[in-house]
């Protein structure tokens, strides 16, 4: 049995107070790594260690604190709090029980790139988060874990919260950044990327909640232990979140490449009603849809890579055999055409189209040729936007035409669900 | 907070239009040409910039609403979880109101969001600032009765 990680201080008592925090090991790692390690030492440690940021790209985060400038210049570090992806509530649960993790991690990433000004960007629909975050942030000043001179040494660090408004968009790192800048929140072309050129034109580091969550446990035990836990390129534990049909719904922390069926079924209780399992999605509504015959896949990038489909989040929902897949592919692209920023408009226009017709499918209106016109706009949409908005809207549509491409047929046929009928 | 406060502690003024704009929705009740006009005076940008950053965002009303805003999430697991579809249904009934408008005593706004990070915990509803989880028709009934007696 794997012992929870970064969840383990959540179910205790008071978890989100300071008081908990300290006495459960918390800021130990923060004394270890501003007393006993250089700035380049900690590069290093996360490097070796193999952590992949766990917003959803996967990207090794030493890679990233590399490429910060290490000249003394004003640079930014920014907390991605912005949990939106459908079917995602693994931050949430680490900011509201267990937010000194958090910044434990802020403080010694910020220390190994040289920031002493980072920020918590966090959704606006997090009101109980933002409330966390405050109270978190001002008992970390209040002793010392904040501010000048962090517990005796020469480095200095502010942390305050900005609230976004209602915009999943901003999760992209560089819209996140214009929002924080005060603009409409539209992501900005990459290259330069914020490493270089980030908030107010500075340097800018972001991270996601769990990925930063992740360091303060490298630093007490070593990279090797933690390239330990999980499979040789996907390293350390993971989150992961299980939705819809399963007797218990949840968080659960695993190692990565601990298998989808363990996931579902061990952790997760299975599907009630002893219903058939029709789809997976494997780790948010952007990645492609799974059936039961990936029930072996590893949880980890590459294999779910292998499979067609992508780690993502970690949000796993389990759909089961009533569900009509057309009703859920709709479902998603109007998630996806109400969240476009509309800068592009392959994604601004591509997505309502997506939506109409199948609403029209849905509704029992569907004309022959729908299927290919559905193809059509995937393809006039996948790889021609400016950011991964795009790419993230088509692949959960292209995998359900590809997957249940009968249902829509029938749909279309018969002007109603073949699930329902 | 006034925005004043937080104009001390950060590097760039306009970085605090977010924040400004959640204090004068506030205080004027949603972003009237009033609310808009003073964000823009204090962050030194003009009303135009100040509406066109703030349209953006879905959580600025740009109407009036009712006190309490009932929002049900109608993402896929919320949708997949029992129950879920229902209650937008019987807000709807019990309201006699659709989704995005006001009941006619000005107390109730109902609508739709997207994912509402409960999928774990859905059914969900936020109400102005408190979720409510794991929600049952009954349960519903007991929050309208004591918002109605608030």
């Amino acid at each position: 049995m794997f012992e929870p990680i970064l969840l383990r201080r959540t179910t205790l008592p008071r978890s989100d107070s300071i008081d908990v925090y300290l006495a459960n090991g918390g800021y130990r790692a923060l004394e270890k790594a501003l007393h006993e390690l250089k700035p380049q030492d900690l590069i290093d440690l996360v490097k070796k260690s193999g952590l992949r940021g766990r917003g959803g790209a996967g990207f090794p985060a030493g890679l990233k604190w590399g490429f910060m400038p290490k000249e003394n210049v004003q640079k930014y570090l920014c907390v991605n709090t912005d949990e939106g992806e459908p079917g995602t509530f693994k931050d949430r649960v680490l900011v509201e029980k267990d937010p000194h993790s958090i910044i434990e991690g802020v403080i010694i990433a910020a220390y190994a790139v040289g920031v002493t000004r980072a920020f918590v960007y966090i959704r606006g629909e997090f009101f109980l988060g933002v409330k966390s975050w405050i109270k978190a942030i001002a008992d970390a000043y209040q002793r010392g874990y904040l501010g000048k001179n962090i517990l005796g040494s020469d480095f200095s660090l502010d942390l305050t919260v900005h609230r976004g408004a209602g915009a999943y968009i901003c999760g992209e790192e560089t819209a996140m950044i214009d929002s924080l800048e005060g603009r409409r929140g539209e992501p900005r072309l990459k290259p330069p990327y914020p490493a270089q050129v980030g908030y107010l034109g500075k340097p800018t580091l972001v991270h996601n909640v769990e990925t930063l969550a992740n360091v303060p446990h490298i630093v007490l035990h070593g990279a090797e232990w933690y390239a330990s836990i999980g499979t040789e390129r996907s390293t350390g534990p993971k989150i992961f979140c299980v939705s819809g049909d399963v007797f218990r719904r949840g968080v659960y922390e695993l190692p990565l490449g601990t298998p989808l069926r363990e996931v579902i079924y061990d952790h997760a209780g299975g599907v009630p009603n002893n219903k058939r399992i029709k789809a997976i999605i494997p780790g948010g509504a952007s990645t492609p849809f799974l059936t039961t015959e990936h029930l072996d896949v590893p949880m980890d990038f590459e294999s779910l890579a292998a499979a067609g489909s992508a780690l993502g989040t970690g949000a796993i929902v389990v759909i089961n055999e009533d569900t009509c897949m057309v009703d859920v592919a709709r479902r998603t692209a109007r998630f996806f055409a109400h969240e476009s920023c509309g800068k592009c408009t392959p994604c601004r226009v591509g997505s309502q189209r997506i939506v109409q017709v199948l609403e029209d499918i849905e509704a029992g209106r569907g004309r022959v040729g729908d299927i290919e016109r559905l193809q059509a706009l995937c393809e006039g949409i996948a790889g021609r936007t400016f950011c991964p908005f795009g790419d993230a809207m088509v692949a959960p549509i292209r995998s359900s035409l590809a997957r249940f491409a009968d249902e829509y047929q029938y749909h279309i046929q018969h002007g109603r669900c073949m699930v329902a009928a | 907070m006034s925005p004043g406060k937080f104009l001390q502690q950060d590097p760039a003024k306009r970085a605090m239009l977010l924040t400004a704009l959640y204090v004068a929705q506030e205080q004027y009740g949603y972003l009237t040409p009033e609310a808009i006009q003073r964000v823009a005076e204090r962050l030194g940008m003009s009303a135009l910039d100040v509406r066109e950053a703030a349209s953006f965002y879905s959580m600025y009303r740009t109407k009036p609403m009712g006190r309490y805003v009932l929002q049900v999430c109608e993402g896929l697991s919320c949708h997949l979880a029992e129950g879920a579809d229902t209650l937008v249904d019987y807000l709807k009934q019990k309201l006699h109101i659709k989704p995005g408008e006001t009941t006619r005593d000005g107390l109730f706004t109902l609508q739709t969001v997207q994912c509402l990070a409960s999928c774990g915990t859905s059914p969900a509803m936020r109400v102005n600032d408190t979720l409510y989880e794991n929600l049952t028709l009954d349960r519903v009934d007991m929050i309208l009765q004591e918002l109605r007696g608030g």
